[in-house]
């Protein structure tokens, strides 16, 4: 294991980590859609707090899956092609949700195009997190690194509930920007701002339950493991405090809209750094061990590695200099001058 | 039947279905976003109402087409893994890394200012509004350079060696430039950009020239039919050494490609065929064709000779050589069509041919010409690589997911007929109704007039 493949491991999770924080507010958003969108005017607003940004956001899962691919190749391979009609169903999601927004606008039935931009952001924002589950609880793998399990064979407690544990911390991210960016004193910020508090109560109950099965059902007699134990440990433990806190900021005031959401996105950074923490050294378990796909047995040369450094050197900052800029330009609630244009 | 049955068969169909699809979308977000930066940064100069409403006007045709480019681009990126595992674990050293470079230097910047654009006319100055522009055009004609260093690596791979490990051969990178210019990047890349900008300027032009025969939006017209002309007229002159040097790379580095274009089956000097037929089993071309003028073309001299198809082991030999004989040939032809057309529109930009209106449907249906011309073009350059989907190094058919089954990519197969085919018809009614409302609507009074309305 050569320090330039630990250096990607940790960046990719870095990139996941930061589709997780941005794409994963717009796809709650998505799904919280028909919920709270009640009339023509919270559903504009709803587009409209996420319109500007979500396009750049999804970005980020483009570039994790590129740096997987360029990093550790036979981790792409294996996950694309084992979770096929998973992905599948995500891509045509991704589909689905791309076009939405913009046909809509043009569109003389608006409700279908309403009907797939929920569509299209529940399917991946519950589907990510049922794909994670099985990457750490092991799947039945050949030496060629090919998937030998069936499509149901993915759907375990385990990794469902990781799959909602997911869709709950989206819909959680989502209601916090819909309460930062709608007007103040609307009835959609007070109906968003509401949800936080269940929506954050059910994120904690369904992450306990998660460990709960990972103890129970998934550890014993199996391959999968805690990689770096006291690390995950932590991380456990930060997401639980960060939760409480995002709680604790109630679901009525204003003045707590920002920090409730930038504590929710700690949440996923906490959620990124357990997976990270639990996997290491592995990439995807495999029910043999043995045929487990390793950082080492993985990473690509280090030609590619050193290459892909520099790129990410020149990129990173860059990327984030658009992202602060832009969203700097569409900082604040949303205006009636705004839902004009 | 068999076809339906054999994964190698259905992973090709599924990617030639999904890729030409993608295709489309590609020429239409590059070329169109060229106009679209040029028209802002005119609207911006001017201030002339008109020149903001054909901007706007521009600007909506631009944004819903570049989001089909996006949604269908995303099932490019994922097809890697999903259907073509062995390719992905055989390649990954190399391939993956222009992907990676793809998003992280030319998708962000396409999405991330594409947000301005679409919203932010209200909340930033117009010098940023107009840099934005210029940003997503920028970034579609670098996400094309990191996609055809890729492409092109597997026409010419380079810069790597092929190592044996405990989980079969793969490729390793030896040297970042050499694979990422590799004997074929430039030229791809200069041909393929032309072509896309031609189309966006081929499509103002058809706009424009409906206008002039419905006898309406007279300013629009003239105004976009000049930008639609200038562009191309310089892209279709930039074609010519483009296109050549791109033949001459596929002439000293493909030769079994270069045979299936021009259907040669024995050595010799390679005739430059304006029409013709391939007789695959009786291994005879039937062409009205000037001898030895490829060989002119490539090398100046109608004598020397290049390798035919039975030069080469039958299992590494191009199948459906009438195929790619024939879609390199219509490519050619439609090239024809373009200049031609170009021509006419030229003649109407100066009024040269007025009341002529079968001039102006020409140039209404012009932009037939270059979509089909890059298609074509996608054709020759992926069937001529067969059997190989890393020239020399690896076949196609060893490049499949095993995991996945036949049956699996016949549901997705059929998923992404229906939902592409839906996809199209919204885009292109939208399109239609935009152009058929026209950019007047953009225009203060009849803005004013729409918000007394409602």
């Amino acid at each position: 294991m050569s320090a330039l493949a630990i250096l990607w491991f940790v960046l990719i999770a870095v990139v996941m980590a930061g589709y997780f924080v941005l794409d994963g507010f717009d796809l709650g958003v998505g799904v919280l859609y028909p919920f709270l969108g009640k009339n023509e005017q919270d559903k504009a607003i709803m587009r409209r707090a996420i319109g500007p940004v979500w396009d750049g956001n999804e970005v980020w899962l483009l570039t994790a899956g590129g740096a997987l691919f360029a990093a550790f190749a036979p981790a792409y391979a294996t996950s694309f092609s084992g979770f096929y009609l998973a992905i599948m169903l995500v891509l045509m999601g991704l589909i689905l949700r791309a076009v939405s927004l913009e046909f809509r606008a043009y569109a003389d039935n608006k409700g279908i195009w309403d009907w797939t931009f929920f569509v299209g952001s529940l399917l991946p924002a519950l589907l990510f997190g049922v794909a994670v589950g099985n990457v750490m609880a092991g799947i039945p793998l050949n030496a060629n690194g090919d998937y030998t399990g069936t499509f149901f064979g993915l759907l375990t407690p385990f990794t469902l509930i990781c799959g909602v544990l997911g869709l709950v911390q989206m819909l959680f991210q989502g209601a916090c920007w819909v309460s930062l960016k709608a007007p103040l004193g609307s009835d959609l910020r007070a109906s968003a701002s509401k949800l936080r508090y269940p929506l954050g109560i059910a994120a904690l109950l369904v992450f306990v339950i998660a460990t709960v099965l990972w103890f129970t059902t998934v550890l014993p007699g199996s391959s999968a493991e805690i990689g770096l134990t006291s690390l995950a440990f932590i991380f456990a433990f930060m997401y639980v405090i960060v939760m409480v806190l995002a709680i604790g900021m109630g679901s009525g005031s204003s003045s707590c809209d920002l920090l409730a959401f930038i504590l929710t996105e700690a949440g996923c950074v906490c959620l990124i750094g357990l997976m990270a923490a639990t996997l290491f050294p592995n990439l995807i378990v495999a029910t043999d061990p043995a045929l487990s796909i390793t950082i080492a047995s993985a990473a690509g040369s280090d030609v590619t590695l050193g290459a892909m450094t520099v790129i990410a050197v020149i990129g990173v900052p860059l990327v984030l200099f658009y992202h602060v800029l832009v969203y700097r330009k569409f900082a604040g609630r949303i205006t009636p001058e705004d839902l004009a244009h | 039947m068999e076809v339906f049955s054999d994964p190698v068969v259905l992973a090709r169909l599924q990617f030639a279905a999904t890729a030409l699809f993608h295709f489309l979308f590609v020429p239409l977000s590059v070329g169109f976003g060229l106009i679209m930066a040029i028209l802002q940064t005119k609207a911006a100069k001017s201030g002339d109402v008109h020149d903001v409403a054909l901007a706007r006007f521009w600007l909506r045709i631009f944004t819903v087409t570049f989001a089909v480019g996006v949604a269908t681009g995303i099932t490019m990126e994922f097809s890697f893994g999903t259907n073509w595992a062995d390719y992905s674990r055989f390649v990954g050293d190399i391939f993956g890394a222009p992907l990676a470079a793809e998003a992280l230097f030319a998708f962000f910047l396409e999405s991330v200012f594409l947000g301005v654009l679409l919203f932010g006319r209200n909340r930033v100055s117009q010098r940023f509004y107009t840099v934005s522009a210029w940003l997503v055009w920028g970034g579609s004609c670098l996400s094309a350079l990191w996609i055809i260093i890729a492409n092109s690596w597997m026409q010419t791979p380079a810069g790597y060696e092929v190592v044996e490990t405990a989980a079969g051969s793969k490729a390793v990178m030896t040297n970042f430039f050499e694979a990422a210019f590799n004997p074929s990047t430039i030229q791809r890349y200069l041909h393929v950009v032309m072509a896309l900008l031609i189309m966006g300027a081929f499509v103002a032009i058809a706009i424009a020239a409906y206008y002039k025969l419905k006898n309406r939006d007279d300013i629009f017209a003239s105004k976009l039919l000049r930008v639609g002309v200038i562009t191309a007229i310089a892209t279709t002159v930039l074609m010519l050494p483009a296109a050549h040097m791109q033949a001459v790379a596929v002439v000293e580095n493909q030769p079994a490609k270069l045979a299936a274009m021009e259907g040669q089956y024995e050595t010799g000097p390679v005739e430059l065929s304006l029409i013709g037929w391939v007789d695959e089993s009786a291994q005879k071309t039937y062409a009205i064709s000037i001898p030895g003028g490829t060989s002119f073309l490539a090398d100046f001299d109608f004598t020397t000779e290049y390798p035919g198809l039975n030069d080469f082991p039958v299992d590494e030999q191009p199948e459906g050589v009438n195929f790619i004989f024939q879609s390199y040939h219509l490519m050619v032809a439609m090239f024809g069509l373009i200049a031609l057309v170009v021509l006419l529109a030229l003649l109407v930009m100066f009024d040269k041919l007025q009341g002529k209106k079968w001039v102006l449907r020409i140039l209404q249906f012009g932009w037939i010409a270059p979509i089909l011309a890059i298609e074509f073009g996608w054709v020759v350059a992926e069937f001529g690589r067969q059997p190989w989907i890393v020239y020399g190094e690896l076949k196609t058919a060893d490049a499949i997911s095993q995991s996945v089954s036949a049956t699996q990519l016949l549901i997705t197969l059929a998923l992404f007929i229906i939902v592409y085919v839906i996809i199209y018809v919204v885009w292109a009614k939208i399109v239609l109704k935009t152009v058929k409302a026209g950019p007047s609507v953009y225009l203060p009074e009849e803005q004013a007039k729409a918000g007394e309305e409602a």
